[in-house]
C-alpha cells in the first residue's frame, strides 16, 4: 500500500515536472543562436579604458560589469560562449592606492546643491584598490585604462615602480603576470578563440583632452621618446596595431577590429561654449579701451615689421560686446611676439600677457574642465583678473582648429590602418567613427527614449565626458555584435539598450 | 484533527490564483470536476457560492462541503530579440473553501460560505527583464458569506445574501529600468496592504421546469477593495534630490468585478447529468491600478490596465457509475479581460482552456470524498504591455508568454 502509494505521487510529481509550459522555441535551448563560423568558448578583449570599462573618470566595479566586452560575452553565452573574467576592481568608489596613497580620484556622480545646481562632483570615500595588491589573472577582459597603441607591447608597463615616472600603467600592474610582461602577451597567452582589439584612441586622445598640450610626433618612429600627451606617428601605430593583430589571430577563430572615433564629438569637447562670457555694454567698452592700443597700434606694427602676417594680425584683434563673448586665449600655434615686445619697452608682464594672445573663435573647442575656470578670478584678491576677459584661458584649455587637423590628420590614417588590417587579415569591423557620429547628430532611437551625446542629460557618456556610460556601452555591444552577426553569420541577440543605467546621481554626506 | 485545523488555516493564509485576471475559479470540487459549472446544480452545499437559491431543494438536513487545491503554476516568459528568459517560481497556492447549508424548514434553508475566488501569486526572478514591471505579487481575498434561500414552490426559489471581503496585497517592483544605488542593486520599492475590507451581496434564482431541467442564474457584486494607509517601502534609492523615494504610505483601490452567471443542468437516462454555465465578468471596472502615495514628494504610479469585461463557457457531465462512484468530467474556455497591448506581467492571462476530470466516492451513509483536477492551458502568444513610460517616453514591455496550471483537488461532502 505505502509502495503504492509513493509510486502514485512519484508519477504525480513526473507529470507536473514535464508539464511545465514550454515555448514552441526556446530561446535558451542549444541551437536557438547560432555562433555562425565563429567560437566564442575563450574570448579574449584587448584594448584602453573603453574596454575595461571606466567611466565617470574612474574604474569600478558596476562600471566594468557594464564594460562592453562584458555585455557581449553574456550575449555569447547564448551560443557557447564561456565564461568571461574581469580583473574587478575592489570598490564602487574607483579611486586607486599605490602603496597606500591614492593615486587616482573616485569617480564623479551627479550631485544636487543647496541651490538646486547639478553637478559632477567626486564621491567621497576612501578608495580601497591597492595597485600592488591585485588579482591573479588571465582575465579575458586585458582593457588597460590609458593604455595608447604602443603601451601594449612595452616591457615592463606592468611594473609598479615605474608608475610614478609614467613609465608603467597602475590599471596593468595591477594584473601582469611578470614586472617584464606585456598585455599583448599576457593575452595572447590566452590563446583566444576569439578576440576583440579597440586600441588607439589614447593616441589622439590625450593630446586633444589636454587641449594640444602635447607635441605632434608624426615623423618620430621612436614611441619611447613620446611624453605622454603627444600624438602618436601613424607608422608607428601601423606597426603595433599589425603586430598585435597577428598575435591575438593566431589561432582565433576569428576577432573583431573597432576604429577610432571622433573624439570631437564627445561631451569633453562640447559642452563648455565658445562664446562663455557674459558682458554688458559698459563692462565690454571697459575691456576694449584696454585692448585699443594692442589692436589699433601693437598689432599694425608687427605686421609692418614682417614678424606676423596681416591674417594672423586680424585673427589676433581683442574685441569685446554686450551679451556673450568669446573668451581670451593663449594660442601656442601663433608667433611668439614676447619678447619683441619686450624689447619695444613694453613691461614684462603685459608683454608676456600679449605674447600668444588672440580672443577664441568658432572654430575652438573648450575643454570640459575649463567649466569651472572661465569667469572665475585668477587671483583671487584683483577683482580685474577675470579668466577669459582680462586674463587668457590656458593653452590647455583649448583645442585650437590647427591642433584639431593634427588630431583629424592621425585619426585618418590609423583608421586607414585599421580597416586595412581587419580586410587583409578577413575579421569583422565595426566602424565605431560612424555610430558615433549618429549620436552625436540627432542620437539613436532606442525603445524608451533617444541616446545623444549631450553632457550628463543625452545617455550616452558618463560625467568625465569622454568615457561611456552602461548604456552607452550596451549601445557599444549591439554594434560590435552586428558587425560580428554580418561576419560570421552568426545570430548573437543584441540587448536591449534602455534596460542599462546611465549617470549615477548621489549626494554625497554633508560633513559635518 | 487539530493538524487538519491548523491546515486550514495555513491553507486560507496562503490563498490564491488562476483564470481571467486575478479570478480563481476553484469554489468546489464537484462543479470544478465538471468545469466549474454549477449555477443550476444542486447536489451539495457548493451551492452557497454557485448558486444560493438552490440550497432549499437540497434533500438533507444539514449539507457542509469543504475542500482544498493545490495550484502548481508556472509562466514562462522570452524575448527573442534580446534572448531574455525568465519563468515564475511560484509557490503552490491552496485556495480553500467551506460551505454549510441547514434546511430550517422546509421552503427556508440557511447557508454560510467562506470562499476565496480572487487571488494572485506570481514570482519572478528579481531583477528580470520585466522587473519594472513587477517582481512578485501576492493577492489575497477571502470571502465570507451569509445565506438565505426560500423556495417559492417546487418549480422557483430565489437565494442570497451578505458578504464580507477582507483581502491582502503585497507587490514588489523595480523603481524602473535602470535605476541603481552606487553599488549597482536595483532601486526597488514593496507596497504592502493587508486588512482590507468591504462589503458585497449575492443572488440568483432557480427555476426548475421539469423533473429533469434545472435553470439557474447567480449573480455577485462588484467589491472595491480599497487599501488605505498601506506601507510602502523603497530600497536601495540613490541619495539624490533627483530620486526622493523615501517610505511612505499608499492608498490604492483593486476591484473584484462582478460575475453573472446563467446557466443550466439536464438530467437524462437516469445516471446522467449535463451541465452548462455562462459567467460574464464585469472586469471594465478595472481601468487602472493607481498607487497614490501619502509623500507628495514621491510621484504616485499610474498603471493602465483598461481591461474589458469577459466571459467563461463551462460544460460539465456527471454520471452514476455505482451507488459508489459518481464521475464527472468537464470543460470551460475562459477568454481573457486583457486588451492587446495590456498585458502586465503580474496577470499574464490570454485565453485559457481547461480540462477537467473527478470523482466523488461515497464513504458510509453521511461522508463523501471529492476529487477533481484540472488542467489548465494557455496558447503561446506574443504580447506587449505598452503602458511603461521611462521619463515620460513610452516603452513597451513585449515578450513571449507561455503558462499552464495544473489543480489537483481534494473534498469532503457531509451530510445528515
Amino acid at each position: 500500500m505505502k509502495n503504492t502509494i509513493n509510486i502514485c505521487l512519484g508519477l504525480l510529481a513526473i507529470g507536473f515536472v514535464s508539464c511545465e509550459p514550454e515555448f514552441d522555441n526556446p530561446v535558451n535551448e542549444e541551437g536557438f543562436y547560432d555562433s555562425g563560423s565563429a567560437d566564442f568558448s575563450n574570448y579574449v578583449a584587448v584594448g584602453n579604458s573603453l574596454t575595461a570599462g571606466f567611466a565617470d573618470g574612474a574604474l569600478y566595479i558596476t562600471g566594468q560589469e557594464n564594460s562592453y566586452p562584458n555585455i557581449m560575452a553574456g550575449q555569447f553565452e547564448f551560443a557557447g560562449g564561456g565564461e568571461f573574467t574581469q580583473p574587478l576592481v575592489n570598490d564602487n568608489l574607483g579611486g586607486l592606492l599605490l602603496n597606500g596613497t591614492q593615486i587616482a580620484d573616485n569617480r564623479f556622480v551627479l550631485s544636487v546643491g543647496p541651490d538646486g545646481n547639478r553637478a559632477p562632483v567626486l564621491l567621497d570615500g576612501e578608495p580601497t584598490t591597492e595597485v600592488t595588491n591585485g588579482p591573479t589573472g588571465p582575465f579575458n577582459n586585458m582593457g588597460i585604462p590609458g593604455a595608447k597603441s604602443f603601451h601594449l607591447l612595452a616591457a615592463g608597463y606592468g611594473n609598479a615602480a615605474g608608475i610614478l615616472s609614467g613609465a608603467a600603467n597602475p590599471y596593468y600592474a595591477r594584473i601582469a603576470t611578470s614586472t617584464s610582461a606585456t598585455v599583448l602577451a599576457d593575452a595572447a597567452s590566452q590563446s583566444p578563440s576569439f578576440f576583440s582589439l579597440w586600441i588607439g584612441n589614447n593616441d589622439i586622445l590625450s593630446y586633444a583632452t589636454s587641449g594640444g598640450a602635447g607635441v605632434d610626433q608624426t615623423g618620430e618612429f621612436d614611441p619611447t621618446t613620446y611624453g605622454p600627451n603627444d600624438i602618436t606617428d601613424p607608422n608607428v601605430f601601423a606597426s603595433v596595431y599589425s603586430e598585435e593583430v597577428n598575435a591575438l589571430a593566431a589561432g582565433a577563430s576569428g576577432g573583431v577590429l573597432i576604429n577610432i572615433p571622433d573624439i570631437t564629438s564627445i561631451p569633453y569637447f562640447t559642452t563648455v561654449p565658445t562664446q562663455a562670457i557674459p558682458l554688458d555694454a559698459a563692462t565690454a567698452a571697459a575691456v576694449n579701451a584696454q585692448f585699443a592700443q594692442y589692436n589699433t597700434q601693437v598689432l599694425p606694427l608687427l605686421v609692418g615689421a614682417g614678424i606676423i602676417t596681416q591674417e594672423e594680425a586680424a585673427a589676433r584683434m581683442i574685441n569685446f560686446s554686450a551679451g556673450q563673448n568669446f573668451p581670451i586665449l593663449t594660442d601656442d600655434d601663433l608667433t611668439d611676439v614676447t619678447q619683441i615686445l619686450i624689447a619695444q619697452g613694453i613691461p614684462d608682464e603685459t608683454a608676456a600677457l600679449l605674447g600668444q594672445l588672440r580672443q577664441a573663435n568658432n572654430n575652438d573647442l573648450i575643454v570640459l574642465p575649463a567649466s569651472s575656470v572661465l569667469g572665475t578670478l585668477a587671483d583671487p584678491n584683483n577683482p580685474l583678473s577675470v579668466i577669459g576677459v582680462a586674463v587668457p584661458l590656458s593653452d590647455n584649455f583649448v583645442l585650437t582648429s590647427v591642433e584639431q587637423g593634427r588630431v583629424a590628420t592621425a585619426s585618418a590614417a590609423y583608421n586607414a590602418t585599421i580597416q586595412g588590417i581587419a580586410t587583409a587579415n578577413d575579421l569583422a569591423f565595426v566602424d565605431a567613427r560612424a555610430a558615433l557620429r549618429q549620436v552625436a547628430q540627432g542620437g539613436v532611437s532606442y525603445n524608451g527614449g533617444v541616446l545623444t551625446s549631450a553632457f550628463a542629460t543625452g545617455g550616452a557618456f558618463s560625467l568625465d565626458g569622454v568615457h561611456p556610460t552602461p548604456r552607452g556601452y550596451a549601445y557599444t555591444a549591439n554594434i560590435i555584435i552586428d558587425a560580428i552577426n554580418a561576419k560570421y553569420n552568426a545570430t548573437i541577440p543584441k540587448v536591449e539598450i534602455g534596460n542599462y543605467a546611465t549617470i549615477t546621481l548621489a549626494n554625497n554626506a554633508p560633513t559635518q | 484533527m487539530k493538524k487538519l485545523v491548523l491546515l486550514a488555516v495555513f491553507a486560507l493564509a496562503t490563498v490564491v490564483t488562476y483564470a481571467g485576471g486575478y479570478r480563481v475559479s476553484l469554489q468546489g470540487q464537484k462543479a470544478l470536476a465538471m468545469g466549474h459549472a454549477g449555477v443550476a446544480v444542486v447536489n451539495s452545499a457548493e451551492s452557497v457560492f454557485f448558486n444560493p437559491a438552490g440550497l432549499v431543494y437540497l434533500e438533507n438536513k444539514l449539507s457542509i462541503s469543504a475542500g482544498v487545491s493545490g495550484v502548481f503554476s508556472t509562466v514562462a516568459y522570452q524575448n527573442e530579440t534580446f534572448g531574455t528568459y525568465a519563468e515564475t517560481d511560484n509557490p503552490v497556492s491552496t485556495p480553500l473553501y467551506f460551505y454549510a447549508s441547514y434546511q430550517a424548514t422546509d421552503w427556508l434553508a440557511l447557508g454560510l460560505g467562506v470562499y476565496t475566488p480572487y487571488g494572485s501569486t506570481v514570482e519572478y526572478e528579481d531583477d528580470w527583464a520585466g522587473s519594472h514591471l513587477v517582481n512578485n505579487i501576492d493577492l489575497q481575498a477571502i470571502f465570507i458569506q451569509g445565506t438565505v434561500s426560500v423556495k417559492v414552490n417546487d418549480k422557483f426559489s430565489v437565494g442570497g445574501g451578505p458578504i464580507y471581503v477582507t483581502g491582502a496585497v503585497n507587490f514588489n517592483r523595480n523603481l524602473s529600468r535602470s535605476l541603481t544605488d552606487l553599488e549597482g542593486n536595483r532601486s526597488e520599492v514593496t507596497i504592502d496592504a493587508t486588512g482590507v475590507t468591504n462589503w458585497g451581496w449575492t443572488a440568483g434564482f432557480m427555476f426548475n421546469p421539469t423533473d429533469n431541467l434545472r435553470i439557474g442564474a447567480n449573480y455577485r457584486s462588484e467589491i472595491i477593495l480599497e487599501a488605505e494607509e498601506g506601507d510602502a517601502d523603497f530600497q536601495n534609492v540613490p541619495n539624490s534630490p533627483l530620486t526622493p523615494f523615501v517610505d511612505t504610505q499608499f492608498d490604492a483601490a483593486l476591484p473584484l468585478p462582478a460575475e453573472l452567471t446563467v446557466g443550466l443542468s439536464y438530467e437524462f437516462c437516469e445516471k446522467w447529468m449535463f451541465a452548462f454555465d455562462y459567467n460574464r465578468a464585469f472586469w471594465d471596472v478595472y481601468e487602472s491600478l493607481s498607487i497614490d502615495f501619502a509623500n507628495p514628494q514621491v510621484p504616485d504610479s499610474e498603471n493602465l490596465r483598461n481591461y474589458k469585461n469577459s466571459s467563461s463557457y463551462r460544460f460539465g457531465l456527471e454520471y452514476k457509475a455505482t451507488d459508489m462512484f459518481t464521475l464527472r468530467a468537464g470543460y470551460y474556455f475562459d477568454e481573457t479581460p486583457v486588451r492587446d497591448g495590456y498585458f502586465a506581467p503580474e496577470t499574464p492571462r490570454n485565453d485559457s482552456n481547461g480540462y477537467t476530470a473527478g470523482l466523488t466516492v461515497n464513504v458510509g451513509e453521511h461522508f463523501e470524498i471529492d476529487a477533481s483536477f484540472l488542467y489548465l492551458h494557455f496558447k503561446e502568444v506574443d504580447a506587449s504591455y505598452d503602458f511603461y513610460f521611462d521619463q515620460g517616453v513610452q516603452a513597451p514591455f513585449r515578450g513571449t508568454y507561455k503558462s499552464s496550471a495544473f489543480v489537483p483537488g481534494l473534498g469532503v461532502s457531509y451530510k445528515l
